[in-house]
């Protein structure tokens, strides 16, 4: 392994995570937007959003993120929607993980008891003011592992942007392997910005977990 | 004579075909303590839930000092402000400590001052023995002292009505007279109450009137003496009898 | 109305080679879910065992398999062993293995989970009830072990299949390249081709995945 070679390269890598890691942040807060939108219009039964939401849900779950972008940044410009590749790898990733999202927020929303909306209710509150003050902060933190695992498995899902050639970690690893046969060195790297953007993360959550499972509210 | 502060009139409740309850009509009296007695399923929780519109109703009216409660109307979270309920369980807010579960729907509902209604829930606390559990979350508590929280955040609404259904029906048995004896005390304060429970002794000393429900009809509207001395229908004889043991040996 | 470019579909084979695609990603998917639910239920087994080292040495291997990117396996093992083991793997081949030993992962970890979830007391009334060990494990603690396995080892098929269309990214010719390939030919006839092609190729991945899911939902329903 040619140690001069990782450390050439090591910007170029940077600068690839740090891209992954953009258009990553910012197709999860998008894709959280979007799964609590759909979780709390499936909660409420609202009529016809409830049913456009379940749709969504099953076709961004029933598909994988590569086709989604495929269709996103080749097939919908035919029909005159384009977007530059970044753009498409955000809604791409939010549109993949806003179902996982929802998922994730609608079993925090289902475990909790009915008589907590009954006895907001019987409070004089609001559905919307229940909804805010006592079942969503219930909720959410139910859906903290969840939700973790969703993020971890959106940032691992970003590695398929190249495929749009977004110049990410992916795309830098090959085009090095391509260049100048540095396999080893190249997809040694590779595995090492991946486990500097990831493992945070999975720790982060399973310290998360532990504290939200042995302690819950009040300690 | 107290007006009248809550009239039902022809109430019927169905869930689906399943008719719940079953053309009823009573009214309460302001400072009235009415205790709803009955086997399970004859319809008495579901009475108190249709009172505070919780439950679509199929027909009839419930009227609270004249002004119609309706399921799903605008008025209606103004008129649940006026009616204090508490549940079976599980009615804490998990989330939130004694205190602010308190307080969360005085402030954000009633748009109260938060010191005011903070310095009242103290007091209540106070009055039903729990104003060192102010800063607890509910999982810390018993559930008799869950139960007397639940209560105390009814009544910092300043509700006009009370309704509880059979509040200490999950509570151990050492905890179900901590529970009761704030209950009486309310009564002794004369404040209007409808209680759902299944505590025969106690209903008899805190009742006004014992309602005596059976598949959805009132069969009984008496005072509890004649109830529980010579209830007139056989139906309520059979269900008093339920709480009777004989000696077997 | 646009052109959508969906009559290429129906041009001379095309139909028929994007099903041959899909078949390339659905059969590497199936044969790595065979490989992976037997060596898993292996596994979660092991997992559970007290022995420090197993502990160790099964943890690192689970957890880094499921913390990297599937296409990075993908890239270790068709690039990386070529180059320090001096072998050419073919694309299909390094699919297999990867899917295999990540779908070993989450079944072993599925089955951990189930195995560790039977409540104490499961065990308790079943010693209390005199039956043995052996007879605990076959009336009372594998079937109820399998009946949250099987809803989610389903969900494990619709995972790996959506999974496997990356193998087009280390030059395996399935379902995506063939509508590549198609799109390509038919450049200057259906410039729209695009469009028709890629929304098949979504739609067949749903056509697919969607049924499977439906019945691991309905399955988890129905044994909960």
């Amino acid at each position: 392994m040619s140690i001069e070679f990782i450390q050439k390269y090591i910007p170029l890598y940077v600068d690839a995570a740090w891209l992954t890691v953009r258009i990553g942040i910012a197709g999860i807060v998008l894709s959280i937007l979007l799964g609590l939108l759909c979780a709390v219009v499936v909660y409420f039964k609202t009529p016809v959003l409830r049913r456009i939401a379940m749709v969504y849900i099953e076709i961004s779950r029933n598909t994988p993120l590569l086709i989604q972008l495929f269709f996103i940044y080749y097939a919908l410009p035919k029909i005159g929607i384009r977007t530059d590749a970044a753009v498409c790898g955000m809604a791409g990733l939010a549109f993949l993980g806003g179902s996982y999202m929802a998922e994730a927020f609608r079993s925090g929303l289902e475990a909790i008891e009915n008589v907590q909306m009954e006895s907001a209710l019987s409070l004089g509150m609001k559905s919307s003011q229940a909804l805010f003050y006592v079942i969503l902060p219930q909720a959410l933190s139910i859906s903290v592992p969840a939700f973790v695992a969703n993020v971890i498995f959106l940032l691992k899902e970003t590695s398929v942007f190249s495929a749009i050639s977004l110049m990410d970690l992916m795309f830098t690893a090959k085009d090095l392997i391509g260049q100048y046969y540095k396999t080893t060195e190249s997809l040694f790297l590779l595995v090492v910005f991946y486990l500097i953007i990831l493992l945070p993360v999975s720790a982060l959550g399973s310290l998360l977990e532990r504290r939200l499972r042995h302690a819950g509210f009040g300690s | 004579m107290a007006e009248s502060l809550l009239t039902i009139e022809h109430l019927t409740k169905k869930f689906d075909e399943n008719v719940v309850l079953d053309d009823l009509s009573f009214t309460v009296k302001q400072g009235e303590v009415i205790v709803v007695v009955g086997s399970s399923g004859c319809g008495k929780s579901t009475l108190l839930r249709c009172i505070n519109a919780l439950e679509p109703i199929q027909s009839g009216k419930v009227k609270l000092s004249d002004e119609e409660i309706i399921y799903g109307s605008k008025t209606l979270a103004k008129q649940r402000q006026q009616i204090g309920m508490v549940f079976q369980s599980y009615d804490l807010f998990p989330h939130l400590n004694v205190l602010d579960n308190i307080s969360l729907a005085p402030v954000k509902v009633q748009k109260r001052n938060k010191s005011e209604v903070r310095e009242e829930a103290m007091e209540l606390l106070k009055r039903v023995g729990l104003e060192d559990k102010a800063m607890s979350y509910p999982r810390q508590l018993s559930g008799g002292q869950k139960q007397r929280v639940a209560i105390v955040r009814a009544l910092c609404m300043h509700p006009v009505l009370l309704l509880f259904d059979e509040v200490t029906a999950a509570l151990d048995p050492e905890m179900v007279r901590e529970v009761l004896d704030v209950m009486l005390g309310l009564a002794q304060q004369g404040r209007t109450m409808i209680i759902v429970t299944h505590e025969m002794q106690f209903a008899r000393a805190i009742a006004d009137r014992i309602l005596f429900i059976d598949k959805g009809k009132i069969v009984e509207d008496t005072d509890p003496d004649t109830f529980f001395e010579h209830p007139s229908t056989e139906r309520a004889k059979q269900f008093l009898n339920i709480f009777n043991f004989e000696r077997s040996k | 109305m646009p052109d959508l470019g969906l009559e290429v579909l129906f041009k001379g084979k095309n139909m028929i080679r994007l099903l041959g695609g899909l078949w390339v990603a659905v059969k590497i998917s199936l044969i790595s879910v065979v490989i992976s639910i037997p060596l898993g239920i292996l596994l979660g087994i092991i997992m559970t065992r007290k022995n420090p080292v197993i502990k160790v040495v099964t943890r690192i291997y689970l957890e880094f398999i499921r913390i990297m990117p599937q296409l990075v396996l993908l890239f270790l093992v068709f690039f990386g062993t070529t180059r320090a083991l001096r072998w050419n793997l073919s694309g299909e081949l390094s699919s297999v293995i990867v899917f295999a030993a990540w779908g070993t992962a989450e079944m072993g970890d599925l089955v951990r989970g189930a195995l560790i979830s039977i409540p104490k007391h499961q065990y308790e009334s079943s010693a209390a009830l005199a039956l043995s060990p052996a007879q605990t494990y076959i009336y009372i603690i594998i079937p109820q072990t399998v009946r949250r396995l099987i809803p989610l080892s389903i969900n494990l098929i619709t995972r790996m299949i959506k999974t496997t269309s990356l193998i087009l990214m280390i030059g395996v010719v399935e379902v995506l390249k063939v509508a590549q390939q198609i799109i390509e030919a038919n450049r200057m006839s259906s410039p729209n081709a695009a469009f028709g092609m890629y929304l098949t190729v979504l739609i067949m991945y749903f056509l697919i995945c969607w049924p499977i899911s439906m019945l691991a939902k309905y399955l988890e329903k129905r044994w909960r």
